[in-house]
């Protein structure tokens, strides 16, 4: 009934993208994962220590054979900045995936859409899948796509708030007028949120702290497969109309004990 | 020579190269990406590229994000 998403040349079965951020340990992290059924999990990109330059990095506990990984330039405040961070990760990581993050305000983390679209033009032209993260903005949407954006990534609600879809009638309308994948990026805070996302006709959902910061992360993880798969299953099922008043399911005819 | 190593100022002997940077650090190039004055140098010119006075070098690593 249902195919595989495809993001520029990748393609995946999960419609579930998830962070390997703020879990309490990494083994729960990796527990999550696979709950999960995810195919593609986030990194963020920074700086070693100098003082203790030595360990393991996040690299050793991603099966690579297992997750595709999508770098970000999360942090980054400037196109010129999350271009860099780009390009390291593209030599560090081997991949040229880049989920863009040009965030413009340090309270909402809401994104800088002026720099995210001129890194995405440059990113674009240097090679580079590019995800965007943006405001659930049909024109800014427009616009990345207009950039060769391989997908669109319009937020629910802002990052790490959980507050779920806030805005689902934008989220729609990007959704109807896009030709890329659209993925619902920031803001997922339970199964019901990552279900009417899927369920608005949205191509995949994108969460970090919806299952990292579950009291069970690992359950979570289970409860946004099946709300992801659910959502998406709905979608495809085409939902009945709403109507005001009540339509009998059972016959109204031949009632016991009624006069003929 | 000094050279801004990480945002951190560091004194290092004349002509170092990133292969020996990376070593005096105790780092292997395995799970790092390096720039140079915001351009990235690929694993295989660490022995050949000598770092200069006043070169910015940014040493990364991934770690956990979302």
């Amino acid at each position: 009934m249902d195919g595989s998403l495809k993001i520029g040349k990748y393609e995946l079965q999960s419609r579930l993208i998830v962070g390997t951020g703020k879990y309490p340990s990494l083994e729960v992290m990796q527990r999550a994962h696979e709950a999960s059924g995810t195919q593609m999990v986030t990194v963020a990109i920074r700086r070693i220590s100098l003082d203790d330059a030595s360990g393991k990095t996040m690299l050793d506990y991603l099966d690579r054979t297992r997750y595709t990984i999508l770098p970000n330039t999360a942090g980054c405040t400037t196109a010129r900045e999350a271009v860099l961070t780009a390009q390291l990760a593209r030599e560090l990581l081997e991949t040229d995936l880049i989920k863009l993050e040009v965030i413009g305000d340090s309270h909402t983390l809401y994104p800088d859409t002026v720099e995210t679209i001129a890194a995405a033009h440059e990113l674009v032209r240097d090679g580079f899948t590019v995800l965007p993260y943006i405001v659930d903005d049909p024109t800014a949407c427009r616009r990345l796509e207009e950039a060769g954006c391989a997908a669109v990534m319009p937020l629910a609600a802002p990052i790490g708030s959980g507050l779920g879809v806030c805005n689902p009638y934008s989220i729609s309308i990007i959704k109807e007028r896009a030709s890329v994948p659209v993925i619902v990026d920031a803001g997922v805070g339970t199964a019901s949120d990552a279900a009417l996302a899927m369920e608005l006709g949205v191509d995949a959902v994108l969460m970090n702290t919806g299952i990292a910061a579950a009291k069970d992360p690992v359950a979570m993880g289970r409860a946004m497969r099946l709300a992801v798969e659910a959502g998406r299953l709905a979608y495809l099922a085409g939902r009945m109309e709403k109507r005001l008043y009540a339509s009998a399911s059972s016959p109204m005819t031949d009632l016991i004990g009624a006069r003929k | 020579m000094k050279a801004t190593i990480n945002g951190e100022r560091r004194e290092l002997a004349e002509g170092t190269t990133l292969a020996a940077l990376l070593e005096t650090l105790g780092l292997t190039p395995g799970g790092i990406a390096v720039a140079v004055n915001a351009h990235v140098v690929r694993r295989v010119d660490f022995e050949r590229h000598r770092l200069d006075e006043g070169d910015a070098v940014e040493i990364i690593r991934a770690v956990a994000g979302g």
